[in-house]
């Protein structure tokens, strides 16, 4: 029982950031119906970013404090380059084929890897312990302060997003923009700036994504979202995308599977078991498990 | 026409065996190399055009089926303790078995997830290409994690080009059959195949399937040039590296597949200049060639309909049948 609880717990811990990523997938998949490859690679510069402003600002204290400022300003360069991918890569597709818009996204990602080898160097970076981890309960269930703060944040993002999305002016926008694009710029709604407004919250969301996983998993390579951002995806789809709740759940089941398949059957399967449940779900419900399938029609 | 078929193949056999002979005696090992790996892509590209290009559902794992070819191919020419295996002709059986097993790997895979479309088609696939590797890495049998070594370097220039002839030839036949009409009826309009009665699912996992052959075929070529595989060979960026050949190729073109491996694998070699910066240049490439030629260096076209010139080698191209479809 002892051991479920902590495989939960773990799983629950990866899970919260695997659906952090998801969300900034499926956001702009709702507005913009593509997927934008690149966010895995906006997320691996965030922790990139932790690493030097950690470095940068060891000082701070408390300990509370420097993760707060490293969370923010890794959330304000992620923001910052998706706005700039957006700009230049995206924008100018804006009435192309999905496809050539898809191949672009693909183009941005490895641009960014690559880049990310020339810049930082291939090989991993130590993530550094804002944090100093403690164990929280003695009697044999590994719990640690960082998985419960990992877990307490992604929730109040969410929850956050949540509000954005359902009670402000410029969420009740986004979801008409992404319900029907041209009916919306009909009744007067910036699309341009609404696009501009999802990609600011989903990169954001990856952002804190990234600091948050180096606190749990402190090793930091120019590679590192590529594994992490076909999860989160995956995780998307899985939850129907487009749909924001579909993607906070979906990135949470992710998590827990593979947390159960790492102590029943074998670690190496731990990347198989995402991609084995979502054609499972694609297969009996082809909209994902809260999307709703609009038919084509003639 | 009918008597000179076949002459005409037996020229261009000994015209690449002959290629072969003076290019492996004149020019250096490396550029050799290249050239060879150019052929594998060439395959490989043409083989997802099938399904990409032709029939317009996008497949982003074609990496997984070259594994399936790639790994029962060089199971059977080092794992079988059968000297044939290890002859020339035994590595040709070889890849063809091979890649029979990735063509039905790709029916199997095929005929749920082709039910699928657009981008959840392309993530169901990316799944599976995923899948596949990841079963390969926890065989033991076959290393694991660490890879097969000692695989017979068997294939070399011949062998790799005349399975791009061959896979030129077919897929080329294919598409201008009834039934390569049919797999371009789906893509251009989808409902209206449907309702013309065509069983659009069996076309698309027919296509699918051979699709995925000649991946098995270029798995099977690649494990027998290196002569050492390891699932890494196989990973997702293998994948989108295909899918970027087809793209900047010309979606639907076979020749323009051709250009399209040509370029992904000579340029990175031509940008050796560049040092470490190149990797960064070719991605720049292909977003500056999306921005300014979004359907692909050829398009839907050969590279006989844009030279006036090839006269007599001008066949009707495929791309004409849009307006008899559309209209």
């Amino acid at each position: 029982m002892r051991e479920f609880a902590q495989i939960i717990v773990n799983g629950l811990a990866a899970g919260s950031v695997y659906s952090l990523v998801a969300l900034g997938y499926t956001m702009v998949y709702g507005v913009l119906q593509f997927i934008n490859f690149a966010h895995s690679d906006i997320f691996m510069l965030g922790a990139f970013t932790g690493i030097y402003l950690a470095a940068w600002l060891g000082w701070l204290q408390p300990p509370l404090l420097l993760f707060a400022v490293v969370t923010l300003g890794a959330m304000v360069a992620c923001t910052a380059i998706a706005l700039l991918v957006e700009r230049i890569a995206y924008r100018p597709l804006r009435s192309a084929p999905r496809l050539n818009v898809l191949i672009t996204a693909i183009g941005v990602s490895l641009f960014l890897q690559n880049a990310g080898q020339v810049i930082f160097g291939a090989d991993p970076r130590v993530f550094p312990s804002i944090l100093a981890t403690r164990a929280l309960f003695e009697d044999g269930l590994v719990v640690n302060n960082i998985q419960v703060t990992v877990i307490l944040v992604s929730l109040l993002l969410m929850a956050g997003l949540h509000w954005v999305v359902h009670r402000t002016k410029i969420g009740t926008a986004m979801r008409a923009v992404s319900y029907d694009f041209e009916i919306a710029s009909l009744m007067g709604i910036p699309t341009d700036r609404i696009i501009i407004f999802t990609f600011v919250i989903g990169s954001a969301l990856a952002g804190s994504a990234s600091i948050l996983y180096g606190l749990s998993y402190p090793k930091v390579e120019p590679l590192l979202g590529v594994v992490i951002g076909l999860k989160a995806f995956v995780a998307a789809v899985f939850g129907g995308i487009g749909n924001i709740v579909g993607a906070a759940v979906g990135g949470i089941i992710i998590g827990l599977a593979e947390a159960l398949v790492v102590y029943y059957i074998s670690s190496s399967y731990r990347d198989a078991i995402s991609f084995a449940i979502l054609i499972v779900i694609l297969l009996f419900k082809p909209a994902g498990l809260f999307g709703t399938l609009r038919r084509e029609k003639v | 026409m009918r008597f000179r078929q076949p002459l005409v193949g037996l020229l261009a056999v000994g015209a690449i065996w002959g290629l072969g002979f003076l290019l492996e005696s004149n020019l250096n090992a490396y550029i050799v190399r290249v050239i060879v790996n150019c052929g594998i892509a060439f395959i490989l590209a043409m083989s997802l055009n099938l399904v990409n290009g032709c029939a317009g559902q996008f497949s982003l794992g074609h990496a997984g089926f070259m594994a399936v070819g790639a790994y029962v191919s060089a199971a059977l020419t080092t794992l079988v303790p059968w000297a044939f295996f290890q002859s020339s002709v035994g590595v040709g059986v070889a890849v063809v078995i091979g890649a029979t097993f990735a063509g039905v790997a790709g029916y199997l895979v095929g005929l749920p997830s082709l039910r699928l479309k657009g981008d959840y088609l392309a993530i169901v696939t990316l799944g599976f290409g995923e899948i596949i590797r990841i079963v390969f890495l926890n065989i033991e049998a076959v290393g694991g994690p660490r890879g097969l070594p000692g695989i017979p370097s068997r294939s070399d220039f011949f062998w790799v080009f005349i399975w791009v002839f061959a896979t030129f030839l077919i897929l080329g036949r294919l598409i201008r059959s009834s039934y390569g009409r049919v797999i371009l009826s789906i893509r251009e309009d989808e409902v209206a195949a449907e309702s013309m009665g065509v069983d659009v699912t069996h076309y698309k996992v027919v296509a699918f399937a051979i699709s995925s052959f000649f991946a098995g075929v270029a798995g099977g070529l690649f494990a027998h040039y290196q002569g050492f595989i390891d699932p890494n060979s196989f990973n997702f960026n293998r994948s989108v590296e295909v899918v970027i050949m087809v793209v900047i190729g010309g979606m639907g073109s076979l020749t323009g597949s051709i250009l399209g491996g040509l370029i992904v694998t000579a340029l990175p070699e031509l940008l050796r200049v560049f040092e470490k910066y190149r990797m960064m240049i070719f991605p720049a490439i292909l977003i500056v060639m999306m921005l300014v030629r979004p359907r692909g260096l050829l398009g839907h076209f050969e590279i006989w309909d844009l030279l006036p010139s090839f006269g007599r080698l001008r066949r009707r191209p495929v791309s004409r049948l849009k307006e008899s479809v559309t209209k």
